[in-house]
């Protein structure tokens, strides 16, 4: 093996090694901001000694006992240093033994919990949307601050800083490092599910041009999902969310034409759409359903893709159904938007008249001003009425208020159609 | 980016005898680190080939042969699909799993980018454009 190929390995090793790494040290250090130094250093000892030395046949196992020696080390150095200023009286001590003690037993627990517990905290309450971000594609995912920061359009510095404050506040806020019990862990399985989602739609919603990275989020934020549905099999809304992002995911070689003009979800060639994500999805709604109960916002929105992923063709599809889905998913998350989604369907399900009711309803939220759908939408239904004059003002004022350049070209294609009077 | 991981027939795979308990309890533990791990997307392992045909297509002539087939070395027994960042991760993986005496094969499968027509007019600028700047650079 040559150096280079020797590093590319030890990226590869870190990638699948790093999180249960950081998890099982910080449970014995319980920082993880400390946890995360002592897993670089075994790094940077690897890099060092693998090129010479091969990689081991146990890589994970080499990197823990190198992460455990300097984990025992600075624990003495902090011990010592604390028995020198005599603050901390015998409790102290013992606790120590006690934790390094622990140490050669903790790594043959169940690395499980530990995931998990890592998982909580870099996603606590007391941590800002962003820094929650950072701090779990780089703790969970692996990746790089340079690979956050390319992927969410940030300059680096500006990454790493997150990631120091935010072990910082950790730190400073005692958070514990463990998973939240009872009522406890269904609020704290919100802000998890909101960050592996938001990682979802920012590799989503990347355009063509924009650096690889962005788009390799998605795969990213399945990756997370799919490990905490595996982490977590009892909560429905992890399958639920898994289900929607891999059906989503599963469009996205159908959603954008040769020219990189996008392909509304009705026109696009069912051909393209991947049908392994496509069953894994289903499958994933399934496990949802399975475990009983009224769905939740997730597995609702999942559903709803669902009905797309099982039509053949955009005709098949069970608008009766997605309306209903809607309506549970209204109820459950009351929003504008969900309701302009809502519209959508029944204009679908029971003619553009109905629909065009519940959008004109809609007009005068204030949450929706200056949102382009909204005339977008009602251009639609406006068209499809043949009240073509109308139809092009709606879609000239969704035009206006896109800043997507190429949503744009595709709303100003429909106004111009509408000035020759035909829908599309 | 995916890659198949291809897994041989031999002799066992092939005269249709199971694996052993212990192959099994350990390849159900490896499977299981690999979907703990979000690898896993699919896998699946193949009967004999025995039980299987081919299709011969030669000009407009299509021409049935049953199994099985002779060159064992070269029959797929099973298959996986893993959803890995690099060559070098699915690498690691594959070193991980429970085979005795095997050569088991990575293979890329194309993605939409590798297409070379789905490469957008915008992304031709983009990268004319990069080119063009380090050409004045220079």
């Amino acid at each position: 093996m040559t150096a280079p190929d020797t590093h590319r390995a030890i990226d590869a090793v870190w990638r699948i090694e790093s999180p249960r790494l950081i998890a099982g040290l910080a449970r014995m250090v319980r920082d993880v901001g400390l946890a995360e130094e002592l897993a670089q250093d075994a790094l940077l000892a690897a890099l060092e000694h693998w090129p010479k030395s091969g990689v081991p046949d146990k890589p994970g196992a080499w990197l823990m006992a190198t992460a455990k020696r300097r984990a025992i080390d600075s624990l003495r150095r902090k011990k010592r240093l604390e028995k020198k200023h005599e603050e901390l009286g015998h409790e102290l001590d013992a606790q120590q033994e006690r934790s390094m003690a622990d140490f050669d037993t903790a790594i043959d627990d169940d690395v499980g919990d530990d995931l998990l517990s890592l998982i909580f905290t870099a996603c606590h309450p007391v941590l800002s949307t962003e820094a929650r971000v950072a701090l779990t594609l780089r703790l969970l995912g692996g990746l790089t601050t340079e690979e956050i920061a390319r992927a969410f359009l940030v300059p680096e510095p500006t990454v790493a800083q997150r990631i120091v404050r935010a072990k910082r506040t950790l730190a400073e806020s005692r958070v514990p490092f463990e998973i939240p019990h009872g009522n406890e862990l269904n609020a704290r399985l919100g802000p998890v599910l909101e960050v592996v989602y938001l990682v979802f739609n920012e590799g989503y919603s990347a355009t063509a041009g924009d650096d690889w990275m962005r788009p390799a989020l998605c795969e990213e934020a399945l990756r997370l999902g799919r490990i905490l549905a595996e982490l977590a099999p009892e909560e429905p809304e992890v399958h639920g969310l898994v289900a929607l992002m891999e059906i989503q995911a599963s469009r996205s070689g159908a959603r954008t034409g040769p020219s990189g003009k996008p392909i509304l979800l009705l026109d696009q060639d069912r051909g393209r759409w991947d049908h392994v994500l496509i069953h894994r999805g289903l499958k994933a709604l399934e496990r949802a359903q399975a475990l009983g109960g009224s769905l939740g916002p997730y597995a609702l929105q999942a559903a709803i893709a669902a009905c797309h992923a099982r039509a053949r063709t955009a005709e098949e599809t069970d608008w009766a159904r997605i309306t209903a889905l809607y309506d549970a998913l209204v109820q459950l998350k009351p929003s504008p938007v969900v309701e302009l989604n809502r519209a959508v369907a029944v204009g679908m399900a029971l003619g553009p008249a109905a629909g065009l009711d519940l959008v004109d309803a809609l007009t005068s939220e204030p949450a929706l001003k200056g949102y382009h759908l909204l005339p977008s939408v009602r251009g639609d239904l406006l068209a499809k009425l043949g009240r073509f004059d109308e139809a092009r003002a709606e879609f000239q004022r969704a035009a206006a208020l896109t800043r997507n350049a190429r949503e744009r070209g595709l709303l100003l294609d429909r106004a111009a159609a509408c000035a020759r009077g035909s829908a599309v | 980016m995916r890659v198949m991981v291809i897994v041989k027939a031999d002799k066992k795979s092939e005269a249709g005898v199971l694996p052993d308990k212990k192959l099994l309890t350990e390849m159900g533990k490896f499977n299981e680190e690999l979907v703990k791990a979000g690898v896993m997307l699919a896998g699946e392992g193949l009967q004999a080939s025995s039980k299987g045909a081919r299709v011969r297509f030669s000009g407009g002539k299509r021409t049935v042969i049953d199994g099985p087939f002779a060159e064992t070395k070269e029959l797929v027994a099973g298959f996986w699909l893993w959803q890995v960042k690099s060559k070098e991760e699915a690498i690691e993986w594959l070193k991980r799993a429970p085979f005795d005496e095997t050569e088991v094969e990575i293979r890329r499968v194309f993605e939409t980018e590798d297409f070379g027509e789905a490469l957008t007019p915008e992304l031709r600028e983009q990268e004319e454009r990069i080119r063009a700047k380090a050409a004045s650079k220079r």
